[in-house]
């Protein structure tokens, strides 16, 4: 019998990161942009794609791709806005992988502007996975306090804007969204921040104009 | 809880090591853990034990080396260990900082056992 030690230095996510940059080198040869939305459950990911759609109706074309545990409530939701949604339903895991998103992918039309992921509600898990989206946001809910970014870093650290929703309802919690988008900046100073109402309409054209914005730097190539 | 999922991606590495270097059985891994990789080492424990039954590395130890988060400030060039979870200078006060090490997530290495010689090839 032999003894042996391997030197591997393997990273664990390794196979999902190469998955996802499959998928972002496809999606940009497309000219689509894609976004995936994180956070914790009920922080409105739903109530905002549905407000997307809404602003982007005969403007932009939208899509959709749904992850949850179970349940197609998600993208029945996004499809009676007449927005084309395919629901990932996960079967226990907390979490998109990028293998599950590929999956989906040919079934995405080409002639397509925004392709949205709707990430597992879930503030820790999804934030290690590269689904090889362009911009990745970090929802916030005024209900769910002004202190996590810091107990969560990673989904803050990993984001490229945080999106404060629910500021409708600011007056009646002790909700401080300049300390919320403080601590976050702290983590991630290149964070853009939003303030948005979906239900009140409240802050959406800022957003929809970043994702507009951000298209047209993928389609001139400055991504 | 997605630890699962981790050592599942783990195993596919060690099968694969397993079959090249043509081992009978894994008897050590040792991963390095971030303390900022997203990953739980007492949960990845756990899912090591339930995972390992009856695979290549049925009975093989894990160990794991957490790794701090390191940081190195852009503004006056300072190095330091994270301390308090603030991610701001401590020498300058400056935000732009850049993260040098506490994200990864890797196997290191690997103790295996050959029932027979390797062959040279
Ligand atoms: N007041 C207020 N309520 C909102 C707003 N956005 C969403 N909600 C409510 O918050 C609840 C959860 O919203 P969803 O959009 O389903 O949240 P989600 O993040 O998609 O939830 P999961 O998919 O389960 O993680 C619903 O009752 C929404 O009506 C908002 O801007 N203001
Ligand atoms: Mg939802
Ligand atoms: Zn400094």
């Amino acid at each position: 019998m032999t003894r042996k030690e391997v030197i591997v230095m393997r990273d664990l996510l390794g196979t999902n990161k190469q998955v996802a940059a499959e998928i972002r080198k496809e999606l940009r040869a497309r000219g689509i942009l894609s976004v995936n939305l994180l956070s914790s459950p009920g922080s409105g990911k739903t109530t905002l794609l549905e407000a997307l759609a809404d602003r982007f109706r005969g403007r932009r074309r939208m899509a959709v791709i749904e992850g949850d545990i179970e349940t197609e409530r998600d993208a029945e939701r996004i499809r009676a806005r007449g927005v084309p949604a395919w629901q990932i339903t996960t079967g226990g895991a907390c979490h998109l992988e990028a293998r599950m998103v590929g999956k989906v992918l040919g079934e995405v039309p080409a002639d397509l502007d925004l392709l949205f992921i709707e990430n597992v509600g879930n503030l820790v898990c999804p934030a290690s996975f590269d689904l090889g989206e362009e911009l990745r946001c970090v929802l916030l809910s005024s209900p769910e306090g002004d202190d996590k970014p810091k107990k969560y870093p990673q989904a803050f650290l990993t984001a490229d804007a945080l999106v404060l929703t629910k500021t409708d309802l600011i007056p009646h919690l002790p909700f401080d969204p300049a300390k919320a988008a403080a601590e976050a900046l702290s983590i991630k100073p290149e964070l853009r921040v939003f303030r948005v109402s979906a239900l009140r309409g409240e802050g959406m054209d800022e957003l929809a104009a970043y994702f507009v914005e951000a298209l047209a730097r993928l389609r001139s190539g400055h991504a | 809880m997605h630890e699962l999922s981790l050592v599942a991606a783990l195993f596919e590495t060690l099968e694969e090591k397993a079959r090249e270097h043509r081992a009978a059985r894994i008897t050590v891994v040792r991963l390095k853990v971030g303390k900022l990789s997203g990953a739980v080492p007492e949960l990845l424990e756990s899912a090591f034990e339930t995972y390992k039954k009856g695979t290549i590395a049925d009975g093989a130890r894990l160990e794991i080396e957490e790794v701090p988060v390191r940081l190195r400030c852009r503004s006056c060039g300072g190095e330091r260990l994270d301390v308090e979870g603030s991610f701001a200078c401590l020498v300058c006060g400056g935000r732009d900082v850049e993260l040098l090490e506490g994200r990864d997530l890797v196997v290191e290495r690997i103790e295996l056992e050959a029932d027979e010689p390797p062959s040279s090839s």
